[in-house]
Order: C-alpha cells, then sequence, then structure tokens
C-alpha cells in the first residue's frame, strides 16, 4: 500500500471510530423517545401514581430527584469549592495535602453502592437522621465531591498565574487576590464541573436506596426529614417489582430521568461555551 | 540626605542554589531614576522584587542581609507588607492588565485597601491616566476592557495603575520591551516628568536607554553590583574593566 493508501485509510477508520462512539447515545435516546414519548403527557408529569402505580403520573419522583438534586448542591458545593482553593492555591507538597489527594482519587474509585451503605450506617442511622431527604442529599453529596473538587481545582488552576501575581503587587492580600482575581474567573469552570457531578448524582439509584428513596409516598414531602421518591428508585421499582406495569409507563420515566440529566448536561455546556467566548484573555 | 532605599549586604539565593545576588549594598536617593543594567540572569528582577517583598512569592530561596525603604526594614515583622507594595509599587515587563475594564484596574489597589470613596477613586483614575499620558487616548472609554487596549496603551495602563495608589517609589521592570521606538519614548518622558514626585528604580530595555534616562546608574553582572555612579561618571569615565565592556558592547 502506499503512503496516501495508508494515510486514507487510516483517516477512515479513526473517524469511524469516533462515530461508533457516538452511536450508542443516538439509539439509547433515539429508542427512548419512541418507546416512551407516549406516556408523556400532563397527567403524567404532574399527577402522583395511581392503582399500584400502573397508572397516573410520576410527579412524586420527579418532584424528589429536583429536591434531591438541590440539597446534593447543597452538600457538595461549599466543601468541594473550599477543598479545591485549599488544594490549588494553599496546599504546599506535604503529607496532609498528599493524604486529602489520595482520599479525594480514592473517593471517586467507591462504587455507588457503598455510599449507599455508608450512608445508611452514618447519616441514617449514627447520626439518627432516618431514611430522609437530609440523609440522602449528604451521600450524594459525598459522592459527587470528587468531581467536584477536581473540576474546580482545574478551573483554579487555569487562571493565568500572572493575575495572582498583578493583585498581590498592588496590595491586595491573598484572600483577596483569590476572592477578586481567582473565583470569578473560574467560576464558569467550576460551575461545569458541579451541574455534571449532580447530573450524574440526579440519575444514581444505589446510594438513594437504603437513605431516602421510598418505594410509593402518594404525598410530598414537606421537611428535610422526610422520605421521598426518586426517578431513579421509581424507575428500578416500576420495572422490576411491579407485577402488569404497562412497558409505555416504564419507558416514559425512563425518558423523563434522562432529560433531566441531559438537560443539565446541557446547560453546563451552554455555560462553559457563552463564557469561553466572553472572556478576554 | 536620607536614601529613599537601602540595601545593605543582600544575598539571595533561589531554591535551585542559583546565586542571584550576592553582598549588594546599594542606596537609591529619593526623587531620582535609578536604573539597574546588566545583562540577563544577572539579578535585576530579583533585586526590584525584594523591594516590596513580591519575593515572598518566591519558594524555597534564601535571603540574607538588610533592605530598608525609608530606613525601616522591609522584612521586619511589624512591616504590613500590602501596605509596603502600596507604597513600593511594580510595573511589569509583560504589560498585565487584570481582567475587568480600565477603570476597573485603576482603582484595583485602592479599592482593595478599602478605598469606597467614588469621587476620590474618579479624580484618581484621572489624574494617574494623565500622569501615564494615557488619559486623551481612552478617556471615552473607560469602561471598556483593558484587554483591548495596545501593547504601548497596556504598558502606560499598568504604570498608571500603579500610580493611581499613589506609590512612593515605582519599581519598572524593562517597561518598554515589545514596544515601538514612538512609544517607548512616550514612556521614557513621562517617568522623567513623574520623577519630581517619585523615586524611580528601574531595569532599562538596553544600555542607551539607561544612559538617557537615569539620574544614578548600578552595573550588576553575576549578581554582583560591580559599580554605582552618577550616570555621566559611569558611563563616561566608568571605573572597572567589566563595566567598561559591557557598555562599549564588548560582551553582553
Amino acid at each position: 500500500m502506499s503512503r496516501q493508501q495508508t494515510q486514507r485509510l487510516a483517516s477512515v477508520l479513526i473517524t469511524l471510530t469516533a462515530v461508533l462512539v457516538f452511536v450508542p447515545v443516538i439509539v439509547v435516546i433515539v429508542y427512548l423517545i419512541w418507546q416512551g414519548i407516549g406516556a408523556i403527557s400532563w397527567e403524567f408529569l404532574t399527577q402522583p401514581p395511581r392503582n399500584g402505580m400502573t397508572e397516573g403520573g410520576i410527579m412524586p419522583a420527579i418532584l424528589g430527584t429536583l429536591v434531591l438534586t438541590m440539597g446534593t448542591a447543597l452538600v457538595s458545593m461549599p466543601f468541594s469549592i473550599a477543598t479545591a482553593i485549599y488544594l490549588a492555591e494553599y496546599a504546599g507538597d506535604n503529607r496532609l495535602t498528599r493524604t486529602i489527594r489520595m482520599a479525594i482519587v480514592n473517593l471517586a474509585g467507591i462504587p455507588s453502592i457503598v455510599y449507599g451503605l455508608f450512608g445508611l450506617g452514618a447519616f441514617v442511622l449514627a447520626a439518627g437522621f432516618g431514611t430522609s431527604i437530609l440523609a440522602g442529599s449528604l451521600t450524594l453529596g459525598i459522592m459527587t465531591m470528587p468531581v467536584v473538587i477536581s473540576t474546580a481545582e482545574e478551573a483554579i488552576n487555569s487562571v493565568p498565574q500572572q493575575f495572582r501575581t498583578v493583585s498581590l503587587s498592588l496590595g491586595a492580600s491573598k484572600w483577596q487576590t483569590i476572592w477578586h482575581q481567582v473565583l470569578p474567573h473560574a467560576l464558569p469552570g467550576i460551575i461545569t464541573g458541579m451541574i455534571l457531578g449532580l447530573s450524574r448524582a440526579a440519575g444514581e439509584t444505589a446510594p438513594i436506596l437504603f437513605t431516602v428513596a421510598a418505594f410509593y409516598i402518594p404525598t410530598l414531602p414537606t421537611s428535610i426529614f422526610d422520605q421521598t421518591m426518586a426517578l431513579p428508585y421509581h424507575l428500578y421499582v416500576i420495572a422490576t417489582q411491579v407485577p402488569g406495569m404497562p412497558l409505555r409507563v416504564q419507558y416514559g420515566t425512563a425518558l423523563v430521568l434522562l432529560l433531566i440529566t441531559l438537560t443539565m448536561t446541557l446547560i453546563a455546556t451552554a455555560v462553559r461555551t457563552a463564557v469561553r467566548r466572553r472572556r478576554d484573555w | 540626605m536620607q536614601p529613599k532605599i537601602s540595601l545593605q549586604n543582600v544575598f539571595y539565593t533561589y531554591a535551585d542554589e542559583t546565586e542571584a545576588l550576592r553582598n549588594v549594598s546599594l542606596d537609591v536617593l529619593p526623587n531620582q531614576v535609578f536604573v539597574l543594567f546588566g545583562p540577563s540572569r544577572s539579578g535585576k528582577s530579583t533585586m526590584l522584587r525584594l523591594l516590596n517583598r513580591l519575593s515572598d512569592l518566591t519558594d524555597g530561596a534564601r535571603f540574607q542581609g538588610t533592605v530598608l525603604v525609608d530606613g525601616r526594614n522591609v522584612f521586619d515583622k511589624s512591616v504590613d507588607v500590602f501596605d509596603l507594595r502600596r507604597r513600593v509599587s511594580m510595573v511589569f515587563a509583560v504589560p498585565t492588565p487584570l481582567p475587568g475594564s480600565i477603570r476597573d484596574n485603576l482603582t484595583y489597589g485602592l479599592r482593595m485597601a478599602g478605598q469606597r470613596n467614588g469621587s476620590l477613586l474618579e479624580a484618581r483614575v484621572q489624574k494617574s491616566l494623565e500622569q501615564a499620558a494615557l488619559w486623551d487616548e481612552v478617556k471615552d472609554r473607560l469602561d471598556s476592557s483593558a484587554m483591548a487596549l495596545s501593547g504601548g496603551q497596556k504598558q502606560r495602563l499598568c504604570l498608571a495603575r500603579s500610580l493611581a495608589m499613589e506609590p512612593e517609589v515605582i519599581l519598572l521592570d524593562n517597561p518598554t520591551s515589545g514596544l515601538d521606538p514612538i512609544s517607548t519614548s512616550v514612556v521614557e518622558e513621562t517617568l522623567r516628568d513623574l520623577v519630581s514626585q517619585y523615586t524611580i528604580v528601574m531595569v532599562p530595555h538596553s544600555v542607551q536607554q539607561a544612559a538617557r534616562i537615569a539620574d544614578r546608574a548600578g552595573f550588576l553582572l553575576d549578581g554582583e553590583l560591580v559599580e554605582v555612579n552618577t550616570t555621566e561618571n559611569l558611563f563616561l569615565h566608568p571605573q572597572d574593566q567589566r563595566t567598561e565592556d559591557y557598555i562599549t558592547g564588548r560582551f553582553g
């Protein structure tokens, strides 16, 4: 084969591989829409389930997932950002820092079911929060921390060093420099990481299994100590535990869950793009 | 006359054991342009950064000796380093506006010092831009991005940003690097005008610039201060053979 031919073959193969990555995403989305779109109706989105969950809507599960996502953000955001600032701006290369970094790497590698069991032991039982939104948010919050910390640290590190030097040379303190020069420019990156972390949390079943999710409650939660239904768990329940469940409803539920996480990812991408376009350095 | 700045037996060694300054002693008189020249990596920037303790940002370096500003040791525990950096202000070789408007840049130092008085800030914006010979060019777009300025304008903006804090000493690390001859002469004239109110310590772009602008000058070579004298004496009657070789272009 001539050099031109190998060149052409290589680019065809590489392009094909790249396209192949794309295919499963499209297939999943298209198939879910095809199977599930029929189930989506105003009633489906705004009514609680009826008749052994085979009829009615999934409103409590949607709302529960949104509440849990917010709770996760409230738990994860402050700790993650503070840790990222510490690692990027303050930490030297010492034993404490290395321990923290190792903990984060390991945290990222823990299977989600282990988070669920940890949440059960630590928050539900030991802390006495019971099966509750609080316990679930804490569990999901801890689970999202590694990804948020590392994207936030990366965002902070990508702020050019000279901005810090200039700020300090103008008599600003280290904290003023972080607050006025580093964080504003790192914030879009931090938010992107946050949303990506949250979209993963919104779709997880195992961590909420023992900590917050309810099989079926027709009423909405009124405090953070209440249980709630949540979409991923609801999907698991109706797909495996409820006999005679119409397929249409299962696909409809999956589609709603997918749309929520997909929307979050798209928002993250939009934020990033908008900010990249606006900044002038 | 009490020197504005005084270095006494200063040694400075970087973490990688590079000896940047070796037993440097030096006085800078108030309201003069003091120019510190020499080949690259001879310790000029290191010395500038010591004067307002930007050297604190360098990890692992070892320092010995005394640096006095107005007779007071800048490394003394009682010195407020943030205040020191406002009084002894640095303009870097690469002009680096902070992201934000021209106005934001000029008021940054004052705002960080807790200045909230809007009319004072406005007055300082105008005055510092006029001092840096930039007012006429930017007065109609103070709220547009500082990043959009040309190289020469950025450099004058950075000078104005230091001047807005009304410092006592201005440190300039090669402020005309990368500027065209016209911008260079604008900056040089500006500095000559400013010296009646400020003390200026500058690393020049070239020996010629040093001779044009300095009241006194010091020749630094491999961390050693070879010779210090008035501009005329140093450039016309150098005492040390190495100084003569350098300014006549025989090396460096």
